[in-house]
């Protein structure tokens, strides 16, 4: 497992049915490509987060395949039109199986 | 005083003393708020010591409208995955003993001001100190552990999260006193040009600042948003570091970070930024 893997989500606390809101979340993560040397020459393995979901009691929000050129701690930004309270989960899945889960909860205005 | 009336009026000053053309010079004329909360002041009067320049601007104002937008948020700003990791570390029962920092400091916020005034004297030691010599010191002689390299991961963490909780307050760094000799080192290295291409830090950062050095918006070089995260490393940079680098650039042997050299320089470059407050870790390119 990648070191110091730490999820950062930023989502709101409540919401009025219909609304909308800009969800952030960042990701602490190296994201080595599989492409670097290292000083002896060997390739340094392929690293990453392959897959970032986001769901809303269950409803898929985002659902996004992450490629070896997306940089070093990967940040997504994005809207979500929300019915009302109900729970935010988000997963990101490294390539060595490990899966990272937060969530967050909305209250209705 | 109203910031862009005041910058209005330095500003025709300088165009009408240059001739400059419509191109981009000098500083923009933005606000710094973080978090809709801190207000930082990123231009002052110049100190007393400082003979050529009037005005002294926080290297934030040379950035782009983007650049600058990281810093205003803490969750935008990349420098705060380094300072989670460091709270982490913060709080680690990582001493001989289980001692941790928290253990003696409580929490982070107890350094607050701390960042403002460094470099000092320290009375005890008999020299001046910085950031990295009181976090060392602490782990050497109250926790039992080895020292942390002065630009290792784990110190510029450290040095980040303390600069954190000082943010918005004024540096404000003693240049006389028993810190008195270091800093005239500091200002004959300032002013002292290095390496093949002949250039001292005041070639570019007193006499060309707002000015383009190839594609680069020359700043400065003030030190009050240090450590920063480049976006070019993608990671946080100490101000050893940056000395080491801009002093490479011109081609010459250059200090070893943590040299007193290095410090004296640190000392004096810090003092030049006395009225512009703490923004440290700030996001630059």
């Amino acid at each position: 497992m990648a070191d110091n893997v730490k999820p950062r989500v930023r989502a709101p606390r409540s919401t009025a049915a219909g609304e909308t809101h800009t969800l952030k979340t960042l990701i602490s993560h190296p994201m080595e490509s599989g492409q670097r040397k290292d000083s002896d020459g060997n390739t340094i393995p392929r690293s990453i987060i392959h897959r970032f979901t986001c769901e809303f009691d269950g409803e898929t929000v985002i659902d996004v395949t992450m490629e070896p050129a997306i940089s070093t701690n990967p940040y997504f930004e994005f809207e979500a039109k929300l019915p009302g309270a109900g729970e935010f989960v988000f997963t990101w899945y490294d390539d060595d199986g490990s899966v990272y889960t937060e969530t967050a909860t909305v209250e209705a205005a | 005083m109203n910031i862009k009336a005041f910058l209005a009026v330095t500003g025709a000053a300088a165009l009408v003393a240059s001739g400059a053309l419509a191109q981009q010079t000098g500083p923009d004329d933005d606000r710094l708020v973080v978090n809709n909360e801190i207000e930082v002041v990123t231009d002052a009067p110049a100190p007393d010591h400082m003979e050529f320049v009037r005005t002294i601007y926080s290297g934030w104002r040379f950035r782009s409208d983007e650049t600058q937008s990281l810093q205003m948020d803490d969750f935008d700003n990349p420098a705060f995955v380094f300072v989670d990791q460091a709270i982490d570390d913060w709080n680690a029962e990582m001493g001989a003993n289980g001692e941790s920092c928290a253990s003696c400091h409580e929490g982070p916020e107890s350094m607050r001001g701390l960042r403002a005034e460094l470099p000092r004297w320290d009375e005890d030691a008999g020299e001046v100190y910085t950031m990295e010599m009181y976090v060392n010191e602490c782990r050497t002689e109250r926790m039992g552990l080895d020292a942390w390299g002065w630009n290792s991961q784990d110190m510029r963490n450290m040095t980040a999260l303390l600069a954190s909780v000082s943010r918005g307050l004024p540096i404000n760094v003693a240049t006389d006193g028993p810190v008195r000799a270091a800093w005239e080192k500091g200002k004959e290295i300032y002013y002292t040009r290095f390496g093949q291409l002949e250039l001292a830090c005041a070639n570019c950062h007193e006499d060309n600042y707002g000015r383009m050095i190839r594609a680069d918006h020359l700043s400065q070089g003030q030190t009050n948003g240090f450590p920063v995260y480049r976006l070019k490393q993608a990671n946080l940079v100490s101000k050893h570091n940056r000395f080491r680098g801009c002093i490479r650039d011109t081609r010459a042997e250059t200090f070893s970070i943590g040299s007193p050299e290095f410090i004296a320089l640190e000392l004096y470059v810090a003092s030049r930024g006395n009225g512009l407050m703490v923004e440290g870790p700030s996001v630059r390119n």
